[in-house]
């Protein structure tokens, strides 16, 4: 088989999986009918004097789910790690632009405030060496969101919302570290949901889980945006393609688009789009 | 095969086998100097250990019979006022250390730690002589303290440090990633992933100074009697060893081995039990990344 039949089927392969789209939105309206939660403008950052992202401008519509994909080192989840300011707990490394969040620059916004309201879930899960019910209870308690609630009934919510209640109310005070890895990912979005947060940020959630966790995290995530705003980076187009309502395309750096995703799985408008979705390289 | 080729091999094997040996037999010297010691003590010690040797004072020299009790009770003093101080101390610099400190402070306290470390514990005694027993114009149990809480600073910071550095940096990112400042995930997280390591680090430390004997010569002194305060001189085992070994009497160098096997089999089971706590968190350890 040829190299040109090779990436032919990749792409018609893709195209079915992007045919599964039922809405029939156009790209503006996904991309502009509510206000952007979350606008990045002309981001670009620093690793030393390593530049790592190049003069990103990138909006996030509310309640809606955006895909980063790329491929690796291609500068989306430092690009992701930008947007809760956890980047800056490394050193020497320099952001230039501006981030906001519902208009408000997060550098002048107390650090705490700016993730407490913007939660991440990490490519491996780390609960805390901590019962189930204490990992849950770690955020509302750490910020000052248990006076006047029941902690037993934030547990309760944040797990049910993480779809993990069934399988764990008998064993709420067990390790956490008692849980799959399927499962432990799932803890950790619960975690994160307990403190309220109006934007979810998730690195490769689920890079390090089989395919039936897998599907268990897409269907939250996509019942999730109901709530809030998700940005999901992801290795797996095919993810891509299930649950984001928008897609952006990383390279070496550069946002080379961002659009609606079945457009930019089927009618990208940039070459080095079409080729990567193609399996050209990455 | 050429005979240049098979005359080789031989070179090969031949060095082969001398360098395995030379390891294997450096590795039997350093097992049997622990054996020889232990066996040497116990031969010597083992029949003078009686109740007698933690329950009695010591008697007038060269009446045979007595104990050291005073020498088993200061020695517990002396280094309990060492833990009070040095632990704490050691501890939060290790947080310090691996937590906060920006680069070149962190360097200067890491290197300043390792020769701290390093410094003779003769240096260390006349120090806290200085310090202490000359603008107090009295050997004391405190001063002795001090001398060895001195030691066992560098050692309880570079240990916390080292078993903080090996929580997942995944894991802190997840408390800070929920609001968490940066002390709050070193408090509420961070260190109790890394307790039982730190903890082990603590024990052995304060299994090391107490030990010790050349830091308490100059400050704590030594004491035939019980001590009247914590401002007077005090016995301890490692002095009371070395007074009694150094001794004219057969009846002290008996009570001497006697000690120095107490002595040992303290830090023995000491040793021993911190590295049973550490094997015991090692499997969960591991498992805290993923």
């Amino acid at each position: 088989m040829s190299l040109s039949q090779i990436s032919s089927e990749k792409v018609s392969s893709h195209h079915r999986a992007a045919q599964g789209f039922s809405h029939s939105l156009s790209a503006t309206a996904v991309l502009h009918r509510s206000h952007p939660k979350m606008k990045a403008e002309n981001v670009s950052f620093y690793y030393g004097t390593f530049q790592a992202l190049r003069d990103i401008t990138l909006e996030f519509a509310a309640n809606r789910i955006t895909a980063l994909i790329g491929p690796s080192g291609c500068g989306k989840s430092t690009f992701l790690r930008n947007l809760n300011r956890i980047n800056e707990t490394l050193r020497d490394t320099r952001l230039e632009g501006t981030i906001t969040l519902d208009g408000e620059n997060i550098q002048n916004t107390n650090v705490t405030e700016v993730r407490r309201r913007i939660g991440m879930v990490f490519q491996r899960p780390n609960p805390f060496p901590k019962s189930i019910f204490q990992n849950i209870i770690y955020g509302p308690k750490i910020n000052g969101m248990l006076k006047g609630r029941n902690a037993a009934d934030i547990v309760e919510q944040s797990l049910r919302r993480a779809a993990l209640w069934d399988e764990t109310k008998d064993k709420l005070h067990d390790s956490a570290y008692a849980l799959s890895g399927g499962q432990q990912q799932r803890l950790c979005i619960a975690r994160a949901l307990a403190v309220n947060p109006e934007v979810m940020l998730l690195d490769e959630p689920c890079s390090a889980l089989d395919p039936i966790a897998t599907a268990k995290i897409e269907d939250l995530l996509v019942g999730l945006k109901e709530q809030c705003t998700i940005v999901i980076v992801t290795h797996n187009m095919q993810q891509a393609a299930r649950v984001a309502d928008t897609t952006g395309f990383f390279l070496l750096g550069k946002l080379i688009e961002h659009d609606r995703t079945d457009v930019i799985f089927k009618n990208p408008s940039k070459k080095e789009t079409e080729d990567y979705i193609a399996g050209r390289f990455g | 095969m050429s005979r240049a080729m098979s005359a080789r091999n031989m070179r090969r094997n031949a060095i082969n086998n001398v360098m395995l040996s030379l390891t294997a037999v450096c590795a039997f010297v350093t097992v049997s100097t622990l054996f020889l010691i232990l066996g040497h003590l116990v031969y010597n010690g083992g029949t003078s250990v009686d109740i007698n040797l933690f329950t009695k004072l010591p008697l007038a020299p060269g009446e045979p019979g007595g104990g050291m009790a005073n020498a088993v009770v200061g020695s517990a003093e002396i280094v309990f006022i060492a833990s009070l101080i040095g632990l704490p101390v050691g501890f939060f610099a290790g947080i310090y250390l691996a937590e906060f400190s920006g680069k070149k402070f962190g360097i200067l306290v890491r290197y300043a730690a390792d020769l701290l470390n390093g410094v003779p514990s003769i240096v260390i005694g006349i120090v806290a002589w200085t310090l202490l027993v000359l603008p107090m114009h009295r050997f004391s149990a405190l001063s002795g303290a001090v001398a060895l809480s001195l030691m066992l600073i560098p050692i309880t910071a570079r240990g916390t440090e080292q078993f903080l550095l090996e929580v997942p940096r995944n894991m802190r990112e997840g408390a800070l990633a929920l609001g968490a400042n940066k002390w709050r995930a070193t408090a509420s997280v961070i260190v109790p992933a890394a307790r039982k390591g730190i903890m082990t680090a603590m024990i052995l430390g304060v299994a090391r100074i107490s030990g010790e004997t050349a830091p308490l010569l100059f400050t704590a002194l030594n004491n035939q009697f019980w001590s009247s305060g914590l401002n007077q001189p005090t016995a301890s085992l490692p002095v009371m060893i070395f007074s009694r070994a150094t001794g004219p009497y057969d009846d002290w160098h008996r009570q001497a081995w006697a000690a120095g096997l107490a002595l040992l089999a303290l830090v023995l089971v000491t040793n021993v039990t911190a590295r049973l706590i550490l094997s015991c968190s090692g499997s969960k350890g591991a498992s805290l990344s993923g």
